[in-house]
């Protein structure tokens, strides 16, 4: 239907192209340049220096937080893969039609109720006195300390991803060709081979994304960090809100942002890669 | 779908399964319960066992000036941003379901990719280009930053109601003497009439929940979840679990209402 460019046309199609061309490109091409800018007296003025590069990439500290970010969110995206996997599974070979449209239905639920609110809820299991360590305490054990513990963070990550994790994972194990499960298993090929052998390489494309989206949630998180890791150890993104939100140093937190996006699209483009290897697409 | 004749199905391994799924959604639900029960609790530093039911939360919440402001904010931007991501979601989904053009790749990852972008780096970089064109600090700020990651909410789900309708609806149309906009008018607006309303009620429910790019811009004029960050910040307050669960109350509402617009007409595809 290639027609020439009409009023009509551009109606419809010019709206959004300008908005994110102005809204969001135009802001993250921005970064760019304030991250040549340099800050004298609290006070920003556009130059071209390297120096908040040479800076933040001379700190210890930055590398710290860098490396710590890296492996929390790896950690996370496998573990929330690893964990959301069982459960994804489940819905997609072992319930019936009704029964899964309940459980997509409530797995989309927890992405309009506020990840914030969750967070704290969180705390109220974790904390020394929660609920947790109450039950615990019943059974003659504790109290552990469980809130300001990486393992926390992980909680917060799980709480963030797992939902779409899940749903993500579903999809793609839904529209597996069931006849090739059926064929190993008249091939006598046992249940759990049958799920590595078969159903995995199938569904890798949509697996390799699932975990490619939660890594991006985790590594860009800065809510589960501070609220249950307490801040330690740093990462990345409680980097970039402490050098926003205290002093003007906002040249060195679009060095730390534009840092993130970079270490992103590399793991995206891998991850892409990787899940549509040997496919023509 | 059941599989009768599986060989190596085994009854064990499939209740084992069933008990995860039922572990996974008790672990998906388990804070937004909590956050529900404890919002009626009387301690501050809530535990179990539960102390007394109370309605204080839902009181100190209701009598704070600071709330109610976040409130109307957060219910202005809102319906601001759901009724624009809408129209430029809509218009989008429309190009892509009918144009062919060069660059039409780069067209549909701008329409897409926003909501990839961490938030923490979105917020960061709106914050500085805004304030560079003096638009930041108010309203309009978060207002112009929401519609950024929501109107790819409202495109998608437009565009997927796009590919139901039958592709030579719009070209008859024509040929019966409608011009263009008058085929939009009477023949594909209201076919997905549906689909837009769904789309107007997800990008406020996105929009209502989203504080960290709202965070970064909004200045004085808060919106309910920044004023739910600074408590979170501040003394660990129940307050949340009472805004909390306001906030979900509304935000299923509005969810529901699109589920049903979504699921109610499109059981009969393509015809109308």
């Amino acid at each position: 239907m290639r027609r020439p460019i009409s009023l009509y046309g551009l109606t419809f199609s010019l709206p959004l192209l300008v908005w994110q061309v102005l809204f969001f490109v135009f802001p993250l091409l921005f970064l760019v340049a304030l991250s040549f800018w340099t800050v004298k007296n609290f006070v920003m003025s556009p130059d071209f220096d390297t120096v908040n590069w040479t800076t933040m990439y001379g700190r210890a500290v930055f590398w710290q937080a860098y490396g710590t970010t890296l492996a929390m969110a790896a950690v996370a995206a496998i573990l929330t893969s690893v964990l959301a996997f069982p459960a994804a599974y489940a819905i997609a070979f072992k319930l019936s039609d009704t029964a899964r449209r309940w459980a997509v239905f409530l797995m989309v639920i927890p992405f309009f109720t506020s990840y914030l609110v969750r967070v704290y809820s969180w705390q109220i299991f974790l904390s020394d006195n929660g609920i947790i360590n109450v039950i615990l305490g019943w059974i003659g054990l504790g109290p552990y300390q469980m809130l300001n513990t990486v393992g926390a963070t992980m909680v917060g990550y799980l709480t963030l991803a797992f939902p779409l994790v899940v749903l993500l994972q579903l999809f793609s194990l839904v529209f597996i060709d069931r006849t090739l499960i059926e064929a190993a298993h008249n091939l006598r090929c046992g249940r759990l081979r049958t799920v590595f052998a078969v159903v995995i390489p199938s569904a890798r494309t949509g697996l390799v994304i699932a975990g490619l989206f939660c890594f991006i949630l985790s590594f860009g998180d800065f809510v589960s960090p501070v609220y249950l890791g307490g801040g330690e150890p740093t990462t990345l993104s409680i980097l970039i809100t402490d050098t926003t939100k205290s002093g003007q140093q906002w040249p060195r937190a679009a060095v730390i942002a534009l840092t993130m996006i970079g270490t992103l699209m590399i793991v995206a483009f891998a991850a892409v890669k990787f899940a549509y290897k040997g496919k023509t697409k | 779908m059941s599989g009768s004749a599986d060989l190596n199905r085994n009854r064990a391994v499939d209740w084992a399964l069933i008990l995860y799924i039922v572990l996974a959604y008790a672990f998906v639900f388990a804070p937004i319960a909590a956050s529900f029960v404890f919002s009626f609790n009387s301690d501050r530093f809530p535990s179990i066992p539960l102390g007394e039911a109370t309605l204080d939360w839902y009181r100190a919440v209701a009598t704070d000036p600071l709330v109610w402001e976040g409130a109307r904010n957060t219910l202005i931007v809102g319906v601001i941003v759901g009724v624009v991501s809408t129209a430029l979601g809509f218009g989008a989904a429309y190009t892509d379901y009918r144009y062919k053009f060069a660059g039409k790749q780069v067209y549909m990852a701008l329409a897409l990719l926003p909501p990839t972008i961490p938030v923490i780096i979105l917020g960061l970089a709106m914050l500085a280009y805004l304030s560079r064109i003096n638009l930041s600090g108010n309203a309009l700020s978060v207002i112009i930053s929401h519609v950024v990651v929501c109107a790819p909410f409202a495109m998608a789900i437009i565009r997927l109601r796009l590919s139901q309708m039958d592709p030579a609806l719009e070209p008859a149309a024509w040929n019966l003497g409608a011009s263009e906009w008058k085929a939009m008018r009477h023949v594909i607006v209201p076919f997905c009439a549906p689909a837009i309303f769904g789309a107007l009620f997800i990008t406020m429910a996105v929009s209502f929940d989203e504080f960290a790019v709202a965070w970064f811009v909004s200045g004085l004029n808060e919106t309910l979840p920044v004023k739910v960050l600074g408590f979170l910040q501040g003394q660990v307050s129940p307050r949340i679990n009472a805004i909390g669960t306001f906030v979900f109350i509304l935000s299923m509402t509005l969810v529901i209402l699109a589920q049903l617009l979504l699921s109610g007409r499109s059981a009969k595809p393509a015809k109308e």
